[in-house]
């Protein structure tokens, strides 16, 4: 229960991040990925501001033999980069360019109504469980700790 | 600021025509901090990862793992969208002209993609990178360097 608490409240803090920061809005994220046109460098602040911040938050949670809830971190170990990570990346990026909204910011925009964002997300969470059902799993993005 | 302030501009050889853009870097400032922050108290209280596309993918998936920590992570994003659509409605500005099939083609290659990847901006792009994993580096650099391509490619002519 505790655990589900701090699991609600970290959403929440993520998703405000992801709205104050323009990451919920096509409009921004199309605005930055356009290097061709007129460039807003605003993501790379918001990249910038939360690397940082995790980079710091995680090397001094990770001194702890365990979270303040669990008996143990969950942090699967990492893949190498292999060419199905490399394919992934490069189909993420054609739908996301297309679309203007990453998982985290379309779930959040589910909220807003805006019908893009409900049809985006819909779409996600069955290419997601397509995907699964055929390739299985694939290692997750974060390398254990040593 | 609307779709009416598209502004063309000439790119060899081709016309382009964008929206303007307007560097915000106080509130991304602030909200990437806010970001890093939930992630680093998500692995302090329940030891997990924000990743957001492998929380939702753990969702359905018809394994032993817990499941109430993901779902609330997931109502917590959803609880903030509430919010912000109440104190920051600016904050949804879509795109003008976006089809509902082309964002439902989008949002299928996202879902596949994150998925074969093994994770997505958050995962990958903040906390694999805050880490210096270089397979989230270089994923994420592919993910930028695709979604440019697209941009460069859905935009031009006139498009917004």
């Amino acid at each position: 229960m505790r655990r589900a608490i701090a699991a609600f409240v970290g959403g929440l803090v993520f998703a405000l991040g992801l709205g104050l920061s323009g990451m919920t809005s096509p409009r921004k994220v199309i605005g930055f990925l356009d290097f061709a046109g007129r460039w807003d460098a605003s993501l790379l602040v918001v990249m910038g501001g939360a690397v940082g911040v995790f980079a710091v938050g995680h090397r001094l949670v990770m001194r702890r033999a365990a979270p303040l809830l669990d008996d143990r971190f969950h942090v699967a170990p990492a893949g190498r980069l292999d060419a199905r990570a490399a394919i992934g990346g490069l189909v993420f990026g054609l739908g996301w360019g297309l679309g203007g909204y990453c998982p985290g910011p379309a779930l959040v925009a589910v909220a807003s109504g805006a019908p893009a964002a409900v049809v985006f997300t819909a779409a996600m969470v069955l290419g997601m469980a397509v995907y699964e059902a055929v390739a299985g799993r694939a290692p997750e993005a974060v390398a254990d700790c040593e | 600021m609307s779709a009416s302030d598209a502004v063309c501009y000439n790119f060899l050889p081709l016309q382009r025509c964008a929206i303007m853009n307007d560097f915000t870097p106080v509130s991304a400032l602030a909200g990437g901090v806010l970001i890093g922050l939930a992630a680093t108290l998500l692995l302090l209280f329940d030891g997990r990862i924000a990743g957001v596309s492998g929380i939702v993918a753990g969702l359905s998936r018809p394994d032993g793992e817990p499941k109430a920590w993901r779902a609330m992570f997931v109502v917590g994003l959803l609880c903030g969208g509430v919010v912000l659509r109440i104190a920051r409605p600016s904050a949804f500005e879509g795109l003008p002209h976006t089809a509902l099939p082309v964002m439902a083609v989008a949002g299928l290659l996202v879902g596949l993609g994150a998925r074969a990847a093994g994770g997505c901006t958050s995962g990958h792009g903040v906390c694999g990178t805050a880490r210096l994993s270089l397979r989230s580096i270089l994923v994420t650099v592919t993910f930028i360097v695709a979604g440019a391509f697209v941009v460069f490619l859905t935009h031009r002519g006139g498009a917004s």
